[in-house]
């Protein structure tokens, strides 16, 4: 009876708390910029087919190491000119992101999973839980991040998976530090105290009331993790690690562009240009998202 | 008291250090991938396969390798590189040198860049100065050493070729060392133009490694500046007709310095693991860019002793840290 008491008292203030949210973030510039930016990003990695000009792997040795328009010697429909095998850069770009997005959405989420799971597991049983966590954290921690990705991708094998696969085994522990220690704030708050009081079991009060009031920090966290695991991909593929080089990365093309950086550096400059923004982008998005989802930074 | 936690840290530290040892040796042997067969010529006999694998040990049990390995590590002997064939303690220590000045210089570098910013930013809080200091630096917050790294390669490698893109000295000047610690050592003897030539190629790789440090260091440290600067103390200072710059870098500062401190620790840490990726775009010649070599080539001894080279590199820094926070901090000291 109680409950559903609640839960009608709960379904009529949550309209309007969502709408104020939405209203929040859309009055939140680093939001509309920052995820703005990311949007487009998307929209060019699912419609690549037809927003590419050129097919990205054909190859033309007699259109090698073309200029961007602008400069001398250019041909006309490479916008931004060719690398050393005469592939198009700009439609290469375009191709790249569809790997970046990819790798930046499925490893953030999956770290975040793992994180947010036993961050919450961590702070709110504390204990001996806490303390086997914990150490298990700080033993990750101990290891340098590059080093590791590269230790973990060279075990299991180059290719896309195993890009993604290092990228959660070595960040969970960012969502897991957080998680834990908001959980630990939360589980302090009064409104636990009433939701143990009126009776609700351990499990609904961890995941209906503490995690979404865990969530907006959360949220932040993804989405700076998304930047991370953008360049995470990016240096794989600039060592050769991450998928088969006949699919275009910006990693990819970054190593192909430091190697003839001398006879041809906008091989090397525009996929760069964009890695810097989509990562700018993701930490925008983030920063906005707390600010704006952050009850006491939003007053 | 203060022995007894750092002792107790130290333990830790090696716990930890042992943990990583086991897991990475367990790990880089269950995994395919036979090293030697990437080393051996096409058509060896399988007698000669045999052969050199009991020569690396291979064809001993996990359990029993490791012990063989952890013997040796005790005795100072860390095996043979597989890929290189040679010592591998031999191969770290003629590396780690050009890490090390690598790391110090950029952490050093970081400090000054990061400190002048965060006076600076402390000095002009109330202007538009101040807020443009501080949108530029939440830019620079987040950009990694990677796309520093690559970004000076364009901007000082090739645009403005002012710098050496790649390696560590002119071979032609690398005769009549003592020692691999070229910058110190050249500076020390007086050999300025051999000085000056490995400086020149450490700039654009220490620059990637400290700007992004930089960007921390200013955050945070003048985060405790202008909360310095609202104390009492500040205004006492004020009255007595101190000039603002003087405040701030006599005052404030030294009250302010301590969290900057413990964070630039920990952030020293990151900024190490940095150097493999940063030593490997300017083909510098440290223990970070062996350690690429070394996974690619599936390298077991020089891997395993590469790992245990930057866990301990990353232990003395955490003890260095904590020592400098204590001997900083008066309460600490007296506790």
């Amino acid at each position: 009876m109680a409950d559903a008491g609640l839960d009608a008292a709960g379904a009529r203030a949550a309209p309007r708390r969502r709408s104020r949210t939405g209203a929040a973030l859309l009055a939140e510039p680093k939001v509309l910029v920052g995820g703005g930016f990311i949007l487009l990003l998307v929209l060019v990695a699912l419609f690549a087919p037809w927003i590419a000009p050129k097919d990205p792997l054909e190859q033309d040795l007699m259109l090698g190491t073309l200029p961007p328009v602008g400069f001398a010697g250019t041909e006309p429909g490479y916008l931004l000119g060719t690398d050393d095998l005469g592939r198009d850069v700009l439609s290469r770009i375009v191709f790249g992101a569809r790997v970046a997005l990819t790798v930046a959405f499925v490893a953030a989420s999956l770290a975040a999973l793992i994180g947010t799971v036993l961050g919450l597991a961590a702070g709110w049983f504390g204990g001996r839980v806490d303390a086997a966590i914990s150490r298990l954290v700080e033993i990750w921690m101990a290891f340098p991040p590059v080093l590791l990705s590269i230790l973990l991708v060279a075990i299991l094998g180059a290719g896309l998976h195993s890009v993604i696969a290092a990228i959660v085994i070595i960040d969970w522990t960012r969502f897991c530090r957080v998680v834990r220690a908001e959980t630990m704030a939360q589980a302090r708050m009064d409104y636990v105290t009433a939701a143990r009081t009126v009776g609700f079991p351990g499990f609904t009060i961890l995941t209906r009331e503490v995690l979404p009031n865990v969530a907006p920090v959360l949220l932040a966290l993804v989405s700076l993790e998304m930047g991370i695991a953008v360049i995470v991909e990016a240096i794989l593929s600039f060592v050769g690690l991450s998928v088969s080089s006949d699919t275009p990365t910006w990693g990819g093309m970054i190593a192909q562009g430091r190697q003839i950086v001398h006879h041809g550096w906008w091989v090397l400059a525009f996929p760069l240009l964009v890695l810097t923004l989509t990562v700018l982008a993701f930490n925008m998005l983030g920063d906005g998202l707390r600010r704006a989802l952050d009850p006491v930074m939003r007053r | 008291m203060l022995a007894l936690q750092a002792l107790h840290r130290l333990l830790m530290a090696a716990v930890t250090l042992f943990g990583v040892a086991v897991v990475v040796f367990v790990l880089l042997r269950v995994v395919p991938g036979d090293p030697v067969a990437m080393m051996i010529a096409p058509g060896a006999s399988p007698e000669d396969v045999a052969a050199l694998r009991a020569r690396y040990g291979l064809d001993l049990s996990i359990p029993e390798q490791f012990l063989v390995w952890l013997g040796g590590v005790v005795t100072g002997d860390f095996g043979t590189s597989i890929s290189l064939r040679r010592d591998v303690l031999e191969l770290l220590s003629e590396r780690l040198p050009a890490t090390l000045e690598l790391a110090v210089a950029a952490l050093l570098v970081a400090m000054l860049v990061g400190g002048a910013v965060a006076v600076a930013g402390t000095l002009a809080r109330r202007s538009v100065l101040g807020s443009a200091i501080d949108g530029f630096n939440g830019v620079m917050l987040a950009i990694p050493d990677f796309v520093w790294a690559l970004a000076l390669v364009l901007g000082l490698g090739v645009m403005v070729p002012l710098f050496p893109l790649t390696g560590r000295i002119d071979p032609t000047a690398a005769d009549g060392f003592s020692s691999r610690f070229y910058l110190v050592e050249s500076l020390l003897t007086l050999r300025f133009e051999v000085f000056a030539d490995v400086a020149s190629h450490m700039v654009m790789p220490t620059l990637a490694l400290a700007l992004p440090l930089a960007a921390i260091i200013a955050r945070v440290l003048k985060a405790s500046l202008v909360e310095a600067m609202g104390e009492d103390y500040i205004l006492l200072a004020r009255l007595k007709g101190m000039s603002e710059t003087r405040l701030v870098l006599q005052e404030a500062l030294r009250n302010a310095v301590g969290p900057t401190l413990a964070l630039t620790g920990v952030q020293f840490t990151f900024l190490i693991g940095g150097t493999v990726i940063v030593e490997r775009i300017f083909a510098y010649p440290g223990i970070g860019n062996m350690a690429i070599d070394a996974v690619i080539n599936r390298d077991l001894p020089l891997i395993q002793g590469l790992v245990l080279m930057f866990g301990l590199l990353f232990i003395l820094v955490n003890v260095a840290v904590d020592a400098a926070v204590a001997a900083l901090n008066p309460r600490l000291r007296h506790g």
